[in-house]
């Protein structure tokens, strides 16, 4: 099989990857879409670490599961929220979602 | 590393994966970036599957694909007018490339290479022969045991993410 290093470089450049739509993006669903991908990297993690580490305790397997519904509950709650400030305000670009600024 | 099948399967996921991840991040048109997403997600299933989690792999495409990255087509044409923005951007851009680069070769440099890399104790890790499976999993959701809290109070955090949702989109009557 594959070694476990090449499994881990896949993860760190999608998570990269995510990290560089979070920072760079202006849209808020571009930013949101680029969490889901960083979720996504930490999820490859999670289960290569539990096949060539421990394959008969589930705890990788279960946390990537739960990584899953947290990721649900936050697609649906950002979206939420996204439409909410697009209805308010005629906008979804974060720099001008900018109310609580000083 | 040998070449066979199995390598050549994870490289076509790889690349199909980081491909999607990069359309997704640079698309202008937000629709392709939803459709590049997908694809993305796609990758990583398969690397599910390669993984031998091929529950997580269904979850992956019946969730993800499923579910979330409709919301995010269904949150991009609800938005309509902004879908085709002249400048996708921020000001930041550049740094934000620079400090997205400098994290990538942090981990490869700092962690992955020294820790697991070709050379190092570690690298000779092999995957067992045998592997739990799905029954295993289901059986430690709700083993009194092992994970039934967390399983509890995850169905708890969707079902108020669900009723937060509903409460923030309603329009005002």
């Amino acid at each position: 099989m594959v070694p476990l290093w090449m499994y881990l470089f896949v993860a760190a450049a999608l998570f990269c990857i995510g990290a560089y739509g979070v920072f760079a993006r202006r849209n808020a669903v571009a930013i949101l879409m680029g969490i889901e991908l960083m979720l996504n990297a930490v999820n490859i993690n999670l289960v290569a670490f539990w096949r060539y580490q421990t394959p008969f305790v589930m705890s990788g397997q279960v946390f990537a599961a739960f990584v899953f519904v947290v990721a649900a509950a936050e697609a649906a709650v950002g979206l939420a929220i996204i439409i909410s400030i697009y209805r308010n305000r005629r906008s979804v670009i974060v720099e001008d979602v900018d109310l609580l600024k000083w | 590393m040998e070449f066979n099948i199995h390598s050549i399967v994870f490289l076509i996921f790889s690349v199909i994966t980081l491909g999607g991840g990069l359309g997704t991040v640079t698309s202008r048109n937000l629709i392709h970036g939803a459709v590049y997403l997908i694809v993305s997600l796609f990758g990583v299933a398969g690397l599910f599957i390669l993984l031998s989690a091929p529950f997580l792999a269904a979850i992956q495409v019946l969730v993800y694909i499923g579910a979330i990255a409709i919301l995010i087509i269904f949150a991009v044409m609800l938005t309509r007018s902004m879908t085709r923005m002249t400048e996708i951007y921020n000001r930041q851009w550049s740094l934000s490339l620079v400090v997205s680069a400098l994290l990538f070769v942090l981990l490869l440099v700092g962690i992955i290479l020294p820790v697991w890399g070709p050379g190092t104790a570690n690298a000779a890790l092999q995957p067992s022969e045998l592997v739990a499976t799905t029954v295993d999993l289901g059986v430690a959701f709700v083993d009194g045991n092992q994970f039934v809290l967390p399983f509890e109070v995850a169905s708890l955090l969707l079902t108020a993410a669900m009723i937060g949702a509903i409460v923030i989109a309603r329009d005002r009557d």
